[in-house]
């Protein structure tokens, strides 16, 4: 028996709540989180009872024997989470649904995540205490604490490797924002993004401007999975996963900036493990939903899967190449983390089933093969290609 | 003198003692990195085995307080109350070529608007806090010419 995921399972539903600015959303976490299975369940024109496993990731706080117990779901059988901080177990998350669904080991699963920073407290602070100890005592006392800190001295020392210019990271900010105007959910709908406004904007960390950096909103995103075979019968076309893969390379997670290969996305081991089990490589890519956290982590990630040399990127980061319908590579059609909304990436994913569907705000023509690639430099990361019926 | 404004976490060894030989080191002005005494392999941050030969018989061994810049980053949105009215300030990750290519991070001294050139030479300057509650010594990083 072949040992992989492609075509195994399929997204039938996908659902979210509205999102916020953060510190915003009017409910509770653990209500967003319930209210974006259940939209979820009904897109998939399924009951949540039928419900018997969840996947999340990043430590998500809605505990899965809870919301099985408040959605009343008869039998809770497969309860996940993904290691790791950030976005990086998004498409792991998924990954992980489909190989309990193709095991047996479950039959109807849900991938949600769910943030409300007002109720329990912002991201990207510095720790308020007298004494750090750890890992975090070689660094914090420096003044190195948030993480674009973190990812800043990645990005400098690849950009320094080759060669790369601030136009190639802008570049990528205003395709998320030129999306984000045809999105109505979006949060930055409605302030378009130009490059005068990106050069006058403040520097965060060099190289990252503000408009470089990822939102930080308030709500929940969920999507339902099931077997391929039942997925022929629901309400929507298909939308299967072709491939997954996660992790990162040879000590990644050295303490201290010590990864022996440090500027980098951590997606060079992953992306030939994506492509071999999906059985498509870059060229066959339609559209692509690329991990902002911040520009230069999605800037590495696509060297990294193979769409553009690490040499080449001042000619293919140019924002025309980026945006749909016609751009040779549409990135981030929903304004992504960047202008939709920071939803630790499940809405990157979500955004990809739709370009299936063939529904997104920023439609690309006939999409076939729909690509998400989720939390560039932290460990572990992920990345999954979805495709139509065709692909299979 | 003190490159950050006061205010920030103080570094204090780890609870389980893993880096406590190095903190201890940096208070008499000595800079260490930790060694394999099994196969020599040198690593940083501290682990508990070698990531190479796994073996326990590990030492902190003092090095030349030199490196080079390996990249960095000028900070100019504070995240931390303490660094309201800092302005910007430089990050070094500095890497020891003799030493493996481990690497450190500090600040690199002096104008923070300063021209900073990947792989230029450093050496380690001692700031003692020997004062604080809890007294503390961080190493940071100023440039020096190899033909000076």
């Amino acid at each position: 028996m072949q040992r992989s995921l492609r075509g195994r399972a399929a997204v039938i539903g996908i659902g979210e709540t509205p999102y916020y600015k953060r510190g915003e959303a009017p409910e509770p976490e653990f209500k967003l989180a319930l209210s974006a299975i259940v939209a979820a369940c009904e897109d998939a024109g399924i009951s949540p009872k039928r419900l018997d496993g969840f996947a999340s990731y990043s430590n998500d706080r809605s505990d899965p024997s809870r919301l099985a117990a408040a959605l009343g779901i008869d039998e809770l059988r497969f309860a996940n989470m993904q290691w790791g901080g950030g976005g990086g177990g998004g498409s792991a998350a998924i990954a992980n649904a489909a190989a309990a669904i193709a095991s047996g080991m479950a039959e109807c699963v849900v991938v949600f995540r769910a943030l409300a920073q007002g109720q329990f407290g912002r991201f990207g602070q510095g720790p308020r205490r007298n004494v750090i100890a750890g890992e975090m005592a070689h660094a914090v006392p420096y003044g190195l604490m948030s993480p674009a800190q973190m990812f800043a001295m990645k990005v400098k020392r690849f950009m320094h490797e080759h060669g790369v210019e601030q136009a190639a990271l802008r570049s990528i900010a205003l395709a998320c924002y030129h999306h984000a105007q045809n999105n109505p959910r979006a949060v930055m709908n409605g302030r378009p993004l130009t490059e005068e406004k990106y050069d006058a904007s403040r520097w965060i960390v060099e190289p990252f401007h503000l408009f470089d950096c990822c939102l930080e909103n308030d709500g929940a995103a969920a999507m339902v999975l099931v077997s391929a075979e039942r997925a022929a019968e629901a309400e929507h076309a298909p939308c299967y996963l072709l491939g997954a893969a996660a992790g990162s390379h040879h000590r990644a997670g050295a303490p201290v900036h010590n990864a022996p290969d440090y500027a980098t996305s951590a997606f060079k081991t992953i992306a030939p493990r994506l492509y071999a089990m999906a059985g498509v490589g870059p060229g066959d890519v339609d559209v692509l939903q690329s991990y902002e956290n911040f520009t230069g982590g999605v800037l590495m990630s696509i060297v990294e899967h193979g769409f553009c040399e690490a040499d080449g990127c001042n000619e293919f980061f140019v924002k025309e190449n980026l945006v749909a319908p016609g751009g040779t590579l549409p990135l981030n059609t929903s304004g992504g983390n960047l202008a939709e909304c920071y939803m630790h990436g499940l809405g990157l994913n979500i955004e990809a089933v739709r370009q299936v569907r063939g529904v997104s705000t920023s439609q690309v023509p006939g999409v076939e093969v729909s690509m998400v690639v989720s939390g560039p430099m932290v460990t572990p990361v992920s990345s999954c290609i979805f495709g139509s019926g065709a692909t299979l | 003198m003190s490159y950050l404004k006061p205010g920030l976490p103080k570094p204090v060894p780890a609870r389980d003692g893993l880096d406590a030989p190095f903190w201890a080191a940096a208070a008499q002005g000595i800079l260490t990195l930790q060694r394999c005494n099994a196969c020599g392999r040198w690593q940083w941050g501290p682990e508990w085995i070698c990531h190479h030969c796994l073996s326990d018989d590990l030492a902190f061994e003092a090095v030349e307080p030199r490196g080079r810049i390996y990249s960095y980053e000028r900070v100019w949105h504070p995240v931390h109350p303490a660094l309201k009215d800092q302005g910007p300030y430089l990050i070094v990750l500095v890497e020891f070529p003799d030493q493996d290519g481990v690497r450190m991070i500090g600040n690199l001294l002096g104008d923070p608007e300063q021209e900073v050139i990947i792989g230029a030479p450093v050496k380690a300057v001692f700031e003692h806090h020997p004062d604080d509650d809890p007294p503390y010594t961080l190493v940071q990083w100023t440039a020096w010419n190899l033909n000076a």
